[in-house]
């Protein structure tokens, strides 16, 4: 409950904070209307309210498995927020619950507030593959939305005209889909949202289905409509993993965590509009969200004091801005505000004792894995020692039965999907680097995205190959001792490094060994994946550890037989 | 310059409006006016037959074998056969939108239409044909609808289980666009539902009209208690004649039944296929459009404007009567305590009710027939079971490698397929009289010769899928195959056969299902005054049926129900399961 209050108190504060930038800004003139444009100041009025918004659903096993959990947000008039989060932070699930497609297991949604019993009737819905019906033109596309609501033919007619031509549409009124390109689909999407004058349009990913040029190119567009003098959606809320995209387009970046789904921080982006790309400050922003990211930065660090200078001292806000030569690179100082709810600080209290107590069970002995809050940088926190002995001892007082095969248990200890050869590739990218590079240049050399960058990373960190420190990603000796030894040698390396790193493959080579037959049904593993994960998620652990264990030559598996079987290296 | 302006010229350019395409569309005006006139005319014709009083020597027992009458017979048939699929359609659209759309109707509906598709249909008749003779008890609609009924019987489960199946599969994002652009329920049926599910909807309607002749045929004149209905028809014409030793007669229907079987491929499934290519899900357009002259033609008159501009009103019209329906998952369903309480409670109403049914029919079978006889109808459910087994494995055999080849040379193939369409959808028990007398004359023992009559109608389905299964070995599987030279048995064993094992698993679930309903009338045959029967459960069925023996139909039914379900939970289950995970091209 404590937690909840702060979380909105911080975002109240986190839109003071906001309004006193838009008149900040107002007043070193930014170029003329630019400033009102952005963050429209008419008074902060609230369209969508989340309020500790949870969701969850039951597997097959009958296991209650958490989606997000207790997210608080406001959605006010006048902005373009994105939210911003890696796979599996529930990103689409969040917009789901804000749009009123799927009903939050705890927690309400209200739109103008009015508590939402079903679809929200304000919400513009664009989506990540376009959800186009292929049997009807593009203009019945459009007009679907109006047909709904009972327009008359004509009047459809015309207003749907107006909106294929406002998207640039124009000629294309009476194609099948089917015979557009993709961005061309995507625009049909758009207008077909945007017929409806929503007051919020919502965008589920819209560009990711495009390629690099087609993406850009419609996001100026949509930018375009924005900053339009009369323009008829009142906000956006834009879902991406793609962090430019995020500072490219948004006055504001929730940031979700993973595992389940929470709200990290809320990051305001006040640099004016229309947006150099290679500007400084952009810069700076992409690399700070990239380290918010990640988790372990300085902003967790800065969170606690973050909560108390935004909390206690949000007049002065604006001040700073003008005191702040640096520009963006510091948080505290030029008005950025998060707002940490059930976040890296938060987790210490939320997470129940027997849950770090049985996750650390699984890792005794490996000081790297067991930093609760954070699983992505266990290599890089070594140094930080301290922190993981007081769990260690902590929990060598529980009661650890030997006899039993550790099965990993807390959420933290999923292993990342990725592939040795990823891996491989990954530290050949990062050697073309002399020492430490951004994530954010990495990603932008490899055109990754977040969901295709960070499970590598997260798998090299959590096999000790890399650091990753507030955004800036290194190799490790072990890393390079991996990298350029031969096949053979590098197979038995991977070995050693999973079997310390990767708590599932270990369970799996314990077992074998404990088994008398050498033999270990995969349906057991499955079945323990499953009862504490969803089967998306049960399946992607499987698959990465029967990867990383028949790489590394330490068991095999038959898909036919279902059976684990240890190698011969390694029996 | 010149490249470019001539090839401007030669793309005829839509609604250039030159002489010969007027001269094109008003011919084609014509001949569309023609057609759809005709339809009107051939209802206005058959249409008093249908509902004609019963004379006064009551419902005829037989029909005349007149020739010249094998087209008005041939119309009849026809007209019977897309009454019966329109109730499919109805039945289809409600039941799986039930199945699909209430969670507790679902937990019903689901299981029972699985066991429905496994009753055989010609068991249902008897018991039928005096309910409907009650409801229209003054004139021939009485026989006609129970015809009509059988029919339907034999298209509506899998119709309606693809249809259920399509509602399932919607992409969810066109769901969730359907719900947030907040579609009345009328509209989402008819902008999402009905069109998603065409494709697969059209392909299980051509199945079911192919399978539905052999049920018209059986159903066209039927025994039951005792006596003898008969209706105009096709199949009663071929019933007659056969009786009547008239083998030049059953010849000439079976010419009149391929033709029909044609026209209606040229003139319905054609242009619909072609038309419903517009409603795949795939975005992209496909390698290789469908074509049909009748949906061009249809097209290029100016009729379908006409008609779509002058029922454009009707249709805003049923759009706002279709409001009160509501709109498409307006509310959330509600979660927690109350709903799991529901759930219980249904759970248990259903299971009591279940257990009362089956204590009922055991008590039923005890008191009227006893257990003893229940232990020899399995017995003879397994002689059927044995011949189903056989008929299944030597069809395999023999069709597995020829639909193969066939299936991997194209052109073969393109030629070959839609003769295989009519041949599988040809009614089998056209040709019965010819094969009854063969056995006569050759002494072959119709317990054996059974096999033969139940494999040649269901053959096909093994074939054909065959054979589309091989049409579809991606260019670079085949070509990988002749670069590393793999040929003879290698070849079959490591490429051909493991890519055509899933088509041959949904082609062998149709086939032996299929003969599970023709042992019903291949066991026991008959061609003039000779009858031949069998030992199986297919001949004790149609025994009890033209005694009119209540329980033992229904013991009969249910034990072959049995027998189908529990095959294909046991044998085509797990072979299937098996294709899906190993054996899937994609």
């Amino acid at each position: 409950m404590t937690m909840a209050n702060e979380n909105s108190m911080n975002l109240s504060t986190a839109a003071a904070l906001k309004g006193q930038g838009a008149n900040q800004r107002k007043s070193q003139a930014y170029g003329p209307g630019q400033a009102s444009k952005n963050l429209g100041d008419k008074g902060l009025t609230p369209i969508i309210e989340a309020s500790h918004v949870s969701q969850s659903f039951t597997s097959d096993k009958g296991v209650e498995l958490d989606v997000l959990k207790d997210i608080s947000f406001t959605l006010y008039k006048g902005e373009i927020v994105a939210i911003l989060g890696r796979s599996g932070a529930g990103k689409s699930t969040f917009l789901r619950n804000l749009a009123g497609l799927a009903k939050p297991t705890e927690g309400s949604v209200s739109y103008l507030g009015k508590e939402l019993t079903g679809p929200n009737p304000g919400v513009g819905m664009v989506f990540q593959t376009f959800a186009l019906m292929p049997w009807l033109s593009v203009q019945d596309n459009v007009e679907l939305g109006l047909e709904a609501r009972g327009v008359p033919k004509k009047r459809r007619a015309r207003q749907a005209l107006e909106a294929i031509d406002s998207i640039g549409l124009d000629g294309f009124e009476s194609a099948y889909p089917k015979e557009l390109s993709g961005g061309m689909r995507q625009r049909v999407g758009i207008a077909r949202a945007l017929v409806l004058k929503p007051s919020a349009l919502f965008m589920d990913e819209p560009f990711s289905a495009l390629d690099v040029l087609t993406a850009e190119n419609l996001r100026q567009e949509v930018l375009k409509l924005w900053s339009k003098q009369e323009r008829d959606i009142e906000s956006v809320l834009i879902v991406t993993h793609n962090i430019e995209e995020a500072v490219q387009m948004a006055d504001r970046v929730v940031v979700l965590g993973s595992h389940p789904g929470h709200l990290i921080a809320q990051v305001l982006v006040d640099l004016p509009r229309p947006r150099d790309k290679h500007s400084a400050e952009f810069e700076a922003m992409v690399d700070k969200l990239y380290s918010t990211l990640t988790g372990h930065s300085q902003a967790q660090e800065h969170e606690l004091e973050m909560r108390e200078l935004a909390g206690a001292q949000a007049g002065a806000a604006g001040e700073r801005i003008q005191a702040d030569g640096a520009g963006l690179s510091s948080q505290a100082s030029n008005g950025l505000a998060q707002a940490p709810t059930g976040g890296a600080a938060g987790n210490g209290q939320t997470r129940q004792p027997g849950e770090v107590a049985s996750g650390a069970v699984g890792m005794s002995g490996q000081a790297g894995n067991i930093d609760a809050s954070n699983a992505i940088n266990n290599t890089a926190e070594t140094g930080n020692a301290g922190n993981f002995t007081t769990i260690n001892t902590a929990n060598t007082g529980d009661t650890v039965n030997p006899g039993n095969t550790e099965w990993p248990n807390s959420e933290e200890q999923l292993l990342p999907n990725a592939t040795p050869g990823g891996l491989a590739g990954l530290l050949d990218a990062i050697l073309q680097y002399q020492g430490a590079v951004d994530l954010a240049d990495l990603a932008s050399d490899l055109s990754f995205e977040v969901d295709d960058l960070f499970p590598l990373v997260d798998a090299g960190a959590l096999l000790g190959i890399l650091t990753v420190d507030d955004g800036r990603v290194q190799i490790t000796d072990t890393g390079k001792a991996w990298q350029q030894s031969d096949i053979l040698e590098a197979k038995q390396i991977f070995a050693r490094l999973a079997m310390d790193h990767a708590p599932l493959v270990r369970a799996i080579d314990q077992a074998l060994r404990r088994n008398d037959d050498g033999k270990l049904r995969g349906k057991l593993v499955r079945d323990r994946l499953r009862s504490r994960l969803t089967d998306d998620q049960a399946d992607q652990q499987f698959e990465t550890a029967v990867n990383w264990g028949r790489y590394g030559e330490l068991f095999d598996y038959d898909a036919d037989d279902d059976t684990f079987t240890l190698d011969e290296a390694n029996a | 310059m010149t490249s470019m302006f001539t090839s401007a010229v030669s793309r005829p350019g839509p609604g250039g409006g030159n002489q010969p395409r007027l001269r094109v569309r008003i011919l084609s005006d014509l001949v569309v006016a023609a057609g759809v006139l005709a339809v009107f005319g051939f209802v206005a014709y058959l249409l008093p037959g249908v509902d004609a009083p019963i004379g006064p020597q009551g419902i005829p027992s037989h029909v005349t074998t007149d020739v010249w009458d094998l087209p008005y017979y041939a119309m009849r048939s026809v007209f019977r056969m897309f009454i019966a699929l329109f109730f499919s359609l109805a039945f289809t659209f409600l039941y799986g939108l039930a199945a699909a759309r209430s969670r507790l109707m679902g937990k019903v509906l689901v299981p029972l239409l699985d066991i429905l598709q496994s009753v055989p249909i010609l068991g249902f008749l008897s018991a039928t044909i005096t309910i409907w003779l009650v409801i229209f008890p003054h004139s021939m609609l009485g026989v006609e609808a129970a015809s009509i009924f059988a029919i339907f019987t034999s298209q509506a489960w899998n119709m309606a289980f693809s249809f259920y199946r399509s509602l399932l599969s919607e992409p969810k994002e066109l769901d969730e666009a359907a719900r947030s652009l907040r579609l009345t329920r009328w509209q989402r049926f008819w902008k999402l539902d009905v069109p998603s599910s065409m494709t697969p909807l059209l392909w299980n309607c051509m199945m079911s009209v192919g399978g539905g002749w052999f049920f018209l045929t059986a159903s066209e004149m039927i025994s039951v208690n005792n006596k003898t209905y008969a209706l105009p028809g096709l199949g009663s014409f071929v019933a007659q004649a056969s009786s009547n030793e008239e083998l030049g007669k059953v010849g000439l229907a079976i010419v009149t039944m391929v033709i029909v079987v044609l026209l209606i491929d040229f003139l319905l499934w054609k242009p619909l296929t072609a038309w419903a290519e517009k409603f795949r899900i795939t975005q992209s357009e496909s390698a290789e459009p469908k074509k049909s002259l009748v949906l061009t033609v249809i097209r290029q008159s100016h009729l379908d404007d006409l008609l779509g501009r002058a029922f454009s009103p009707l249709g805003e019209l049923l759009d706002r009567a279709g409001r009160v329906f509501g709109r498409t998952g307006a509310r959330w369903e509600s979660t927690g305590t109350r709903r799991k309480l529901g759930d219980w409670i249904f759970d248990i109403v259903l299971g009591i009710l279940l257990v009362l049914g089956l204590a009922e029919l055991v008590l039923s079978i005890k008191r009227s027939v006893g257990f003893a006889e229940m232990g020899q109808v399995f017995g003879l459910g397994g002689l059927t079971f044995l011949r189903v087994a056989l008929l299944t494995a030597v069809c395999s055999i023999v069709w597995v490698p020829i639909g193969a080849l066939i299936g991997m040379n194209p052109k073969v193939s393109r030629f070959m397929q839609p003769i295989v369409q009519v041949l599988a959808s040809f009614p089998a028990n056209f040709i019965f009289p010819f094969v009854t007398l063969w056995f006569v004359a050759w002494g072959i023992d119709i317990n054996w010769g059974s096999i033969l009559l139940m494999a040649l109608g269901t053959q096909w389905y093994i074939l054909f899928n065959v054979i589309a299964g091989a049409s579809a070995i991606p260019d670079d599987l085949r070509e990988m195959g002749s670069s590393f030279q793999l040929t003879g048995w290698l070849k079959w064993k490591r490429l051909i056969l493991p890519a055509v094992f899933g088509s041959w698993c949904t082609g062998g679930i149709t086939a032996a299902g299929g003969a599970w309903n023709a042992s019903i009338v291949a066991e026991i045959v008959s061609y003039g005054r000779t009858e031949l029967v069998g030992k199986g459960l297919g001949a004790y069925i149609t025994q009890v049926t033209e005694r009119g023996d209540g329980p033992r139909i229904i013991l009969g039914v249910a034990i072959m129900s049995f027998f189908v379900v529990v095959a294909n939970r046991v044998f085509w289950a797990p072979l299937q399961n098996l294709a899906n995970r190993r054996y899937s091209l994609n």
